[in-house]
């Protein structure tokens, strides 16, 4: 059963400022309109073509209370209407099904989505994320993004040699992605050949977990628009078709936590039901290029395998093969991945603007050399929540 | 366009402080409610596949505050979940995008905020504005309202004795309401002479500290059936943003709230609003502001607030008939407690304060200080 939209909806207009880990020079609704100017100006259209904005990002890292109001004077909220939906970490991605569902509606024809946070002003990102357990029984235990449960499940599976070069040769590739993209925030230059200097020598977080495979803490915002059908193919040469979004969530209790009981992981489930729902039988035959949410380098080949629903070894042989390369079967994350950029609330929209950018031959110095019709991109947050969405070059699935 | 249904609702009893409970026990009765009304259920081809919250991340004191909910709102199990971090009149407005995308045909709506849990709602507030000016400068909901009265009563000569004229019939109405928080009653004299708060507003004409939490189910117009009989339907929505600085704005009337009822009664296809609309809920923080939210509405005529609350205005629209926020409704949720009041009205539920007679209800809600964001829904039966 294909799923059907009310109506279609496609990416007009993508905008992103760079990604650092300060900017002093901007503020919060400066720093927004600098993404905004570059999606309109992207879309070939102005404010007033805009019918709705919807803006996300994690309040409690910039410490202010429902932002939207004072960041109209940088959205061109103005006299619009206007939604802030939030999720976490998959804020981003959310922003975007939230906005195709806007779109697919017909009750808004183009619609302006934001997601940002400027991370600097957290001072501790992993406090912020923190602060999200459970006061009662929780937090005292909470490590924010920094665990080493991925890890030390690859390793019990692989063998601690095989887990540890498959993880770091998996972070080393994001690293050679991301030195293509000029807009990428962590750029080291790594090559291979230091893989073992890095599995001894970066400095340690928790457990297995080391720095180098975690992401960044960055600054930054991305803006999408976009529109109808109708619209999108005035408005743009290379509309990119959104065809299906999923989100699925997994509970945070301590049974589930300790003692899987919910044994899939949501990003199997997502990959799962939505492929299932489009008739995509072999997810690696299909897709072109993979944006994926990978915050460390051991979640990005635990979860290869679930979003390609591959069993056993199959995803970490595809690692240690550069099956996963830009000349790969699969590219994944051209742009370099969470690694290397991760203003938090704005990470999981570079995945579908990343997509897109690859799809209209629009990535500059480090557009994939092959065709590029059908794409993934996923969005991770909360505790173990998927957003996961497919998007298309061309209008006929 | 489709139209999309609410089936039912449930709402938690507001309170000033419900310190026996956690916010996610509050759902769950919620939520425990309407299944036990409906019989809807989760997963599976027929179920809810998708829930959307409506909290707040300082409220709550927790970042992705829905995270804390998703066991109690039925997400928990892989079900995807998105959060309204707005006040909740916006989810519906949402949840019936969703529906009509054709993403979604069940949709279950839960919202909560326990203002008890924090040391002051101002400060949340004054959080609201930008660290360079407006925080230094102690802005916040209550002072910049307090501006907004000065300046509403400046253009339209509403007097005191006007306003206690509101809060006093709120307290009325409120007695009848099961759910309503702040059920004393008043004379004139006591909110004339109640202590003043933040000049001109008096501590009586502002909400109570409240405790709350609201489901609903939302369905197509394929599927209501399945769940209700009597579904009320959401014909018309729309929100509109204000500037945020204080002085580009003009404080006494509301062209976001115009605008926004523009949107909201023109997809409702309501030509004249005062011939259509017998049901209102307003979220009335500050007793000025009921008068100011109907201007906007479009149901009383500018800057004749004092003659309509004079002239039984509000008898004639059924203005509040819950008792409103000045009531007591938790801030993030007023208009959400709005629409559960609507929905019993024109189901003919509501029990001790039903209304006789309605069919339109226009539901209003704000978030920011001096209602610089505002939203419009059109329920009707």
């Amino acid at each position: 059963m294909t799923h059907k939209k009310n109506r279609n909806v496609g990416i007009v207009g993508i905008g992103m400022t760079e990604i650092s880990s300060h900017k002093e020079d901007q503020n919060q609704p400066e720093m927004i309109n600098e993404a905004v100017r570059a999606a309109l100006a992207d879309a070939g259209i102005t404010r007033d073509d805009i019918d709705c904005v919807v803006h996300g990002n994690m309040e409690l890292f910039e410490m202010i209370h429902q932002p939207d109001l004072w960041h109209m004077i940088g959205t061109g909220a103005l006299g619009k209407p206007q939604f802030r939906i939030t999720t976490g970490g998959t804020t981003g991605m959310t922003l975007i099904a939230a906005a195709d569902n806007l779109v697919a509606s017909g009750m808004y024809d183009v619609v302006m989505a934001i997601g940002f946070n400027k991370l600097q002003e957290a001072g501790s990102t992993t406090g912020g994320i923190t602060n999200m357990a459970d006061p009662l029984w929780y937090r005292h235990l909470q490590t924010g993004a920094l665990t080493s449960t991925s890890a030390n499940l690859s390793i019990e599976e692989f063998g601690k040699a095989r887990a540890r070069r498959a993880a770091m040769k998996h972070r080393i590739m994001m690293d050679k992605h991301a030195s293509l993209n000029e807009r990428a925030h962590r750029r080291f230059g790594l090559e291979y050949d230091q893989m073992e200097d890095l599995m001894k020598n970066s400095p340690p977080l928790i457990g297995e977990l080391r720095l180098i495979h975690m992401c960044s803490q960055s600054d930054g915002a991305c803006v999408m628009i976009l529109a109808s059908e109708e619209k999108a193919k005035k408005m743009s040469r290379k509309p990119v078709w959104i065809r299906d979004h999923i989100a699925v969530h997994r509970e945070e209790t301590a049974s589930n936590a300790y003692f899987p009981i919910l044994s899939e992981t949501s990003q199997r489930v997502a990959a799962r039901r939505l492929f299932a729902r489009n008739g995509i039988d072999n997810p690696i035959e299909y897709f072109d290029v993979f944006e994926m949410y990978d915050p460390s380098a051991w979640w990005g080949i635990e979860w290869l395998r679930d979003f390609f629903l591959l069993e056993g070894d199959e995803a970490i042989k595809m690692v240690e093969d550069g099956d996963w390369d830009l000349d790969g079967k699969v590219p994944v994350n051209p742009s370099g991945g969470v690694t290397a950029s991760n203003p938090i609330s704005a990470t999981a929209m570079l995945k579908p603007a990343e997509v897109a950018l690859q799809m209209r031959g629009d990535a500059g110095t480090h557009q994939l050399k092959r065709e590029v019709r059908h794409g993934l991109a996923s969005g991770f947050g909360g505790v173990m929540w998927t957003e996961l969405m497919i998007l298309e070059r061309d209008l006929n699935w | 366009m489709k139209r999309v249904a609410i089936c039912a609702v449930a709402q938690h009893e507001i309170k000033g402080n419900i310190w026996c409970k956690r916010f996610q026990d509050m759902l769950l009765d919620i939520l425990e409610e309407l299944q036990g009304e409906t019989g809807f259920t989760f997963g599976g081809e027929k179920g809810v596949k998708n829930i959307i919250t409506c909290s707040d991340d300082f409220f709550d004191a927790r970042t992705i505050s829905d995270n804390a909910v998703n066991d109690v709102v039925g997400a928990g199990n892989y079900r995807g979940e998105q959060k309204m971090a707005q006040e909740g009149l916006n989810a519906i407005g949402y949840a019936m995008a969703v529906i009509l995308s054709g993403h979604d045909d069940v949709i279950y709506l839960a919202g909560h905020c326990k203002e008890s849990l924090t040391a002051s709602r101002n400060q949340i507030a004054n959080m609201a504005y930008d660290p360079f000016y407006g925080r230094c400068l102690g802005l916040d909901y209550l002072n910049t309202a307090g501006l907004q009265a000065r300046a509403y009563m400046e253009k339209t000569g509403i007097t005191q004795e006007q306003l206690a004229k509101v809060v006093v019939r709120a307290r009325q109405w409120a007695s009848r309401n099961a759910y309503a928080n702040e059920k004393t009653q008043l004379d004139p004299g006591d909110v004339l002479f109640s202590p003043v708060l933040c000049d001109p507003i008096r501590s009586l004409h502002a909400y109570p500290v409240s405790d709350g939490a609201v489901g609903m189910l939302l369905a197509s117009e394929e599927r209501a059936h399945e769940f209700t009989d009597n579904p009320v339907w959401i014909t018309g929505f729309g929100n509109c943003m204000d500037d945020y600085f204080m002085g580009r704005r003009d404080l006494a009337s509301s062209p976001a709230l115009k605008k926004a009822a523009r949107q909201a009664y023109q997809m409702a296809g309501i030509r004249k609003p005062p011939k259509s609309v017998n049901l209102v809920e307003v979220m009335d923080c500050y007793a000025h502001q009921q008068p100011l939210w109907l201007e906007g509405l479009g149901l009383c005529d500018e800057g004749k607030g004092g003659d309509f609350i004079d002239e039984y205005g509000p008898a004639r629209y059924n203005v509040n008939l819950s008792g409103g926020m000045l009531a007591g409704r938790p801030l993030m949720i007023g208009g959400l407690y709005g629409v559960a009041e609507a929905v019993l009205q024109l189901q003919g539920r509501a029990g001790e304060h039903q209304a006789a007679d309605v069919s339109c209800a226009a539901v209003q809600s704000t978030t920011g200080g001096a209602g610089q964001f505002q939203t419009v829904a059109v329920l009707e039966r």
